[in-house]
């Protein structure tokens, strides 16, 4: 415990040294919220989604940058990086588990989606009158099962990846589909509705989130989905990991 | 009682076999030395010393433990330092030593250790600023940040210019001085001979011998080594028909020419019989090299 909390601190303060990725995880998605937020008309209620402004529909897609940046791309290209370098190696051989580390980057990982999510969700409430999440409790449960499933298919690419390059193959891809169903590209409004409803069923579940912040609870099975995508995934991933 | 023992041991990866027969015991206070070509199971041997992989077949006890069963109690008394392990791009040199320190219930001073090693200055600089000789230098104070009873050391001076190997060097008898038992894995011949006490040649996954240095040179054939440039081409035949000289080679403009020890009078007046003059002679006397050559038919950087 007293080596993972060391681990922890240095672990914190290599992902704050990284600035691109700092940027890219926490305050990429506050920043398109404030460049789009600065255009009146995105600002203005729109019958089209059922009389909010596009801020507010399309801020659960912002949220999905983080996630799928932090979830399925960093962690598992940041994993695999200490399994190829020995790292986890030199770690094993000493009194400090390689476990500790692996616990520690998904802290970490976690840490930057809440304060990115926190730091969302207050700048579009206090710059653009976006409503807080209504249904609190269901936007926590969506957001967590959401992040769950995300974290543990990156935590799984690591597991299957045996070097860097072949877990960034994996990752992009993944993350680029994570985007794509996400909303993030192509708001989900334009695209055909058999993509829409895919797009509710893929990590994090991004119909869940909206769902939740506009004032309804997120439909079971959306939720059902996620829990399911993170035990499998989760439990794959710790079947196949290798620590070197 | 030796602090190392190992026992017929034997390792395969798959149909592979990196480990086939290998026994040898380490006393406390020795630096031993194991020395082979690439792939000859060097690192395999270590790595199982180390509790790091599991042997196929034999025994290893470390500090009168079992590496894996007792591993908990073994990564505390015994310091690593592994080929090619590095560090996060970020991390810097201090933070390194510190976090590392605070896994051990006893650790060395981190401080110390930095002067020692030379790190002092880049105490904070980024893992990834440091030359190799720098990285190097601080993966070898990881194996010793825990304060160990036993370091095992892998290829510990690869990388470092000729300045930077003999320091290192000197910190490792030290760190012996200091009650430290050192298992050294290396290919280079002058670091086994100048810091090892006993050394294990291993070749294709066997011992092939095992002594000091000084025994592994002095029991393979005495031999002397003469190098000399000459002022007219030289016919090879004059040289290796004397029964005294076993080789000749030409290496550039040098003529080598193996031979017994009293080949010198031999070849020299041979030579000047056929006016042929003779500049920049060189004796060597058979070395650890020689040894190892003989014992294992390949030159120790053979990869």
């Amino acid at each position: 415990m007293h080596a993972f909390r060391q681990i922890l601190r240095i672990e914190t303060r290599l992902y704050l040294r990284d600035l691109p990725t700092l940027l890219t995880t926490v305050g990429l998605p506050t920043l398109i919220l404030v460049v789009l937020g600065f255009i009146p008309s995105m600002r203005r209620p729109d019958p089209n989604f059922d009389g909010q402004p596009f801020v507010s529909y399309f801020a659960p897609s912002l949220l999905v940058i983080t996630l799928a940046a932090a979830g399925v791309n960093i962690l598992p290209t940041v994993l695999s990086t200490y399994r190829e370098r020995g790292v986890l190696r030199r770690l094993a051989t000493t009194p400090a588990s390689p476990a500790a580390l692996l616990a520690a980057q998904l802290v970490v990982t976690l840490g930057a989606i809440v304060v990115s999510a926190v730091l969302l969700v207050l700048v579009a409430r206090l710059a653009f009158g976006v409503p807080l999440p209504r249904h609190a409790l269901g936007f926590t449960v969506a957001f967590l099962l959401g992040t769950a499933a995300l974290l543990a298919l990156g935590l799984l690419v690591a597991a299957l990846a045996r070097t860097t390059k072949a877990a960034q193959a994996m990752a992009i891809p993944l993350f680029m589909l994570v985007m794509f169903f996400g909303g993030v590209y192509l708001p989900r409004f334009l695209l055909p509705d058999f993509l829409i409803r895919i797009g509710d069923y893929t990590p994090p579940g991004v119909q869940a989130l909206l769902d939740a912040w506009t004032g309804t609870a997120p439909q079971p099975a959306h939720l059902a989905i996620m829990a399911l995508v993170a035990v499998v995934a989760g439990t794959a991933a710790a079947k196949l990991f290798r620590w070197e | 009682m030796p602090v190392i023992e190992v026992t017929n041991l034997h390792k395969r990866y798959r149909e592979q076999v990196a480990v086939h027969d290998v026994s040898l015991t380490v006393e406390a206070g020795e630096i031993f030395g194991i020395l082979g070509p690439n792939g000859a199971g060097k690192t395999t041997t270590v790595e199982c010393v180390a509790g790091l992989r599991v042997p196929d077949g034999g025994g290893v006890s470390v500090l009168g433990l079992d590496p894996r069963r007792d591993a908990d109690r073994l990564r505390e008394r015994v310091g690593v330092q592994l080929q090619e392990s590095q560090l996060p791009d970020r991390i810097r040199v201090g933070e390194a030593l510190e976090l590392y320190a605070s896994f051990y219930r006893d650790p060395a001073d981190p401080e110390r250790l930095m002067d020692e090693l030379g790190l002092r200055d880049k105490r904070d600089a980024a893992y990834k600023k440091l030359s190799g000789g720098q990285k190097q230098r601080l993966s070898i104070a990881l194996a010793l940040v825990g304060n160990p009873e036993v370091a095992i050391l892998d290829e510990l001076t690869t990388g470092l210019d000729p300045q930077a190997r003999r320091d290192t060097w000197r910190l490792i008898e030290g760190v012996r001085d200091g009650g430290v038992t050192i298992l050294l894995v290396t290919h280079f011949m002058e670091e086994a001979e100048r810091l090892c006490d006993r050394v294990a040649v291993i070749d294709a996954g066997r011992v092939v011998a095992l002594d000091s240095p000084a025994a592994l040179v002095s029991r393979a054939a005495p031999r002397q080594r003469l190098r000399f440039r000459v002022s007219v081409p030289l016919d090879d035949r004059l040289l290796t028909d004397l029964p005294e000289v076993v080789t000749v080679e030409h290496r550039g403009s040098q003529v080598v020419v193996t031979g017994g020890d009293s080949m010198l009078q031999a070849v020299t007046s041979t030579l000047a019989r056929h006016q042929i003059t003779v500049a920049d002679l060189r004796v060597e006397q058979s070395t650890l090299d020689d040894a190892f050559v003989e014992l294992t038919g390949h030159r120790p950087d053979d990869h």
